[in-house]
């Protein structure tokens, strides 16, 4: 066998005004599980749309299987054996587990008319049953869970007799479960020699399951090396290309007067009995596996979601509102876990959406004031260091990370006395974040209260003063910072109950 | 400028770009200027064919044709940006023309009070609308679709099924009037109704680009969820959008009224179509969040044109719909494929 399944040689490509790729190369050897790491912007999507064909490199040569080969399209790619995952998948919901495995490949009945239900449902049942997943055929993808929608996926890649399989972020929607789960799967289809690419910005993730590592910056290959010769920090210097010593700049804060106090919240079979305090210039951690009540508890105090009990009582009086747009104008902000479901109108401008909630604050009777408003966006911006051309292009055109600044711009636009910060850091890269942490730092230094939700220990860790755990729907624990360590935050969020 | 003293993050293009005035920016300019270049080419190309078509005369005439289209499409613009759509403009038309007839014609003298009776009651059925929207999430194609058949009905009711002669000169004057009278048929005006287009395009621009509800129009559109979240009160614009879009019908019903000197309960029928071809053609799209005035009136003009064009040169009726239909589907084409060279 050649030892590479892949190789890509001097790749270049370059956008109006950008080179997103220069002259990057990468060997993927059979068997292995290889990490695509870099920032966001640094060129592993396109990267990956070459290989995939959506995009057509400027220079350089794709050797697939020994083979120099020339990839047009996503269906080339496919037909060659390259299969991609991607972050958002887009199954089709209302059919069956079966009839997405085998989409536009259906076996067919003699008559070659009407499809072979059997052997349909047979055939897929095989597989299902090869990869010890637990599931019926006949189920609706409608009913399964993201993870399992992601195995049923790289079943299907399988199936296809795919010789290699890219996976962009696989697990940044999944619950720690599933992602062993996911791991396992990873693993058979190694015995089974077919390499994977594996993009992620979960430094844990990779070094559980990855091989080798490929690291690329704005653009350029930067180098590969196998994972036993790295470590996080030197992992991190070569995607970065400087050390990242203070990773999260916690500053100590005297915390002022109590600005919110939530009196047992309760919704009936989403979360009960919620009452904790929150004092200025503190900084409170949410800790709690997925879909332990936390992201819902503060879309109830902040008027996205109703709730059935309780008294939420901010600077000292009681909040009766019970819509958003009250909350807000109480000096309340969230940045929602979902930028592009809550946080972002994508096909506008970045100055449009900056300025969004604030608009009362930049405008005369119904007329915006739109000199004042492209200065307080351009300071805004410049202060964030947001990555842009332009405040006029359209914000799907932006990195995650560069998306969440945006996010950052329109809430901090507005003053507020509480942010709320729902998964902040979730799918953008560590420059980026390293960023956020030192601006939650200093804001809370200047006295704003910012409770953050997060799944991430070490986050949380670094940069709380107090921590709270969720878990079914109840706070289940509370830790000060001097006392935390992270064995005891997760034994308490897995349940253990004292 | 200030606000530039401490943007070392910016490198200098970032900032030059930001230095620029407000303007197109270059994918819209470029889309714009391909719907032009569509609309370009007719003109040339009918100006040969035709010795007529581009005489003054004509050119009025066009104008003209174009403008209750023109007004109907640029409410449609609203409604369509919003992700929205509305099959009841034609219908609004009508009560518009029959309310304010009836009126006259029980008490002549008072055509002020009846024209604005007329459109105040396309106005409430915009806000019906709106109301049936936005508090029951029913969608706007279900909710016009009923008022389409609602307003018909009850402009069938209201005329009792008869059309009804205006005889008032002012409103008539809306609809075959000019701003100067011209004392020989060489020498060119411009008609009332043109004038009443103007104004209303320049009204809904100033609405759409300069003040928070436009912008609020927009982000609904685009992200309904994330302008919740951000504190708008999305109810409120979907029914402002409503209301507005009904009153641009009841000024369109008038000037159509006036044009046809009677207030007829099956006038307008079938309007909402040309409306939302000149909404598209314009370049908005009908999944909301983005769209322009200036594209729609170029749209209705595309319309507007063609429509001329196919009569002058003696294209039999039943061709000039299937030839419409054709122009319509390549500009959409044309527009989509230059939004994809970006």
């Amino acid at each position: 066998m050649a030892e590479y399944v892949l190789q890509m040689k001097g790749v270049s490509k370059a956008f109006p005004g950008v080179k997103a790729l220069d002259n990057v190369s990468l060997n993927i050897r059979p068997g292995e599980v290889h990490a695509l790491m870099g920032e966001n912007g640094a060129g592993k999507s396109t990267l990956m749309k070459i290989l995939n064909g959506m995009y057509q490199p400027d220079g350089g040569e794709i050797i697939f299987n020994g083979e120099k080969v020339c990839i047009t399209s996503p269906t080339e790619a496919l037909k060659i054996g390259i299969s991609m995952i991607y972050q958002e998948l887009n199954p089709i919901l209302d059919m069956t587990i079966a009839q997405n495995i085998f989409i536009g490949r259906e076996p067919m009945q003699k008559n070659r008319l009407f499809i072979d239900d059997k052997r349909l449902y047979s055939d897929a049942k095989v597989l299902l049953e090869e990869f010890k997943m637990p599931l019926n055929p006949r189920w609706k993808m409608s009913k399964l869970s993201t993870a399992q929608k992601q195995m049923v996926e790289m079943i299907k890649a399988v199936s296809l007799n795919s010789k290699l399989i890219v996976m962009d972020e696989p697990t940044s929607s999944l619950t720690e479960e599933e992602v062993n789960t996911l791991f396992a799967t990873i693993e058979r289809l190694k015995k089974e020699n077919v390499p994977i690419v594996y993009i992620s910005h979960r430094m844990e993730e990779v070094f559980m399951i990855c091989d080798t590592v490929s690291v690329l910056r704005d653009g350029q290959y930067i180098g590969t090396r196998p994972i036993g010769e790295l470590d996080k920090n030197s992992l991190i210097s070569m995607m970065v290309g400087r050390e990242l010593k203070d990773i999260f700049p916690k500053t100590e804060v005297q915390t002022g007067e109590t600005v919110l106090e939530v009196k047992s919240l309760s919704k009936k079979g989403v979360f009960n009995d919620i009452s904790f305090k929150l004092q200025k210039g503190e900084i409170l951690g949410l800790y709690g596996l997925v879909g332990a009540g936390r992201s819902e508890i503060m879309r109830a105090i902040f008027g996205l979601d109703s709730y059935s009990s309780g008294e939420i009582i901010l600077n000292g009086k009681a909040l009766k509102a019970k819509n958003t747009k009250q909350v807000i104008e109480n000096g309340v902000s969230m940045v929602t876990e979902d930028r592009k479901e809550l946080g972002l109108v994508l096909c506008r401008s970045l100055k449009e959406n900056i300025s969004l909630a604030s608009l009362d604050d930049c405008s005369k009777g119904p007329f915006v004031k739109r000199k004042l408003e492209n200065e307080r966006c351009v300071n805004m911006t410049s202060k964030m260091r947001v990555k842009m051309s332009s405040l006029k292009q359209n914000a799907e055109s932006l990195s995650g990370g560069n998306q969440q600044k945006i996010v950052l711009c329109k809430w901090l636009m507005k003053n507020p006395r509480i942010l709320i910060l729902d998964e902040p850091t979730r799918g953008i890269d560590v420059g980026a974040k390293a960023e956020i942490y030192q601006l939650m730092s200093t804001l809370a230094s200047q006295g704003l209260a910012v409770i953050m939700i997060s799944s991430e220990l070490p986050e949380v860790i670094g940069m709380s003063d107090r921590i709270l755990v969720v878990g079914e729907g109840k706070i289940k624990g509370e830790f000060a910072r001097e006392d935390i360590s992270q064995d005891d935050l997760l034994a308490c969020a897995l349940g253990g109950d004292k | 400028m200030f606000g530039f003293k401490n943007n070392s993050a910016l490198n200098s293009d970032g900032a030059a770009a930001l230095m620029k005035e407000p303007g197109e920016s270059f994918k819209s300019y470029m889309r714009s200027y391909a719907l032009l270049v569509v609309f370009l080419v007719m003109v040339i190309v009918l100006s040969i064919i035709s010795p007529t078509f581009m005489t003054p005369k004509n050119i009025v005439n066009i104008f003209r044709q174009i403008s209750i289209n023109g007004i109907l499409a640029v409410g449609m613009t609203f409604v369509i940006i919003l992700g929205g759509i509305d099959l009841s403009i034609g219908s609004l038309c009508a009560i518009a023309g029959v309310t304010s007839a009836i009126m006259l014609e029980r008490i002549p003298g008072i055509s002020f009070v009846a024209i604005i009776a007329g459109v105040l009651a396309c106005s409430f059925l915009g806000a019906v609308v709106g109301f049936i929207v936005s508090k029951f999430k029913i969608a706007p194609f279900i909710a016009t679709l009923a008022m389409l058949t609602i307003a018909r009905g009850l402009a069938l009711v209201i005329a009792e099924g008869v059309p009804h002669t205006i005889k008032d000169p002012f409103y008539i004057s809306l609809g075959n009037g000019y701003l100067w009278e011209t004392s020989s048929p060489d020498q060119i005006s411009i008609p009332t109704p043109v004038l009443i287009f103007v104004i209303v395009a320049a009204v809904s621009m100033i609405i759409l680009y300069r003040t928070k509800f436009g912008r609020y129009v927009y982000a609904v559109g685009g992200n309904e969820q994330a302008s919740r979240a951000s504190g708008i009160n999305v109810n409120k614009v979907k029914m402002m959008v409503f209301i507005l879009n009904g009153t641009l019908c009841g000024i369109a019903g008038i000037v159509l009224a006036g044009r046809i000197t009677s207030g007829q309960p099956s006038a307008a029928t079938g309007y909402e179509l040309d409306a939302i071809a000149a909404v598209i053609i314009g370049g908005a799209s009908l999944t909301g969040g983005a769209g322009k005035i200036s594209g729609t009136i170029l749209g209705a003009l595309i319309i507007g044109v063609l429509n001329n064009g196919l009569v002058l040169m003696g294209v039999s009726s039943y061709y000039q719909q299937i030839i419409r239909g054709v122009i319509i589907a390549a500009a959409v084409i044309l527009d989509q494929r230059t939004k994809h060279i970006e």
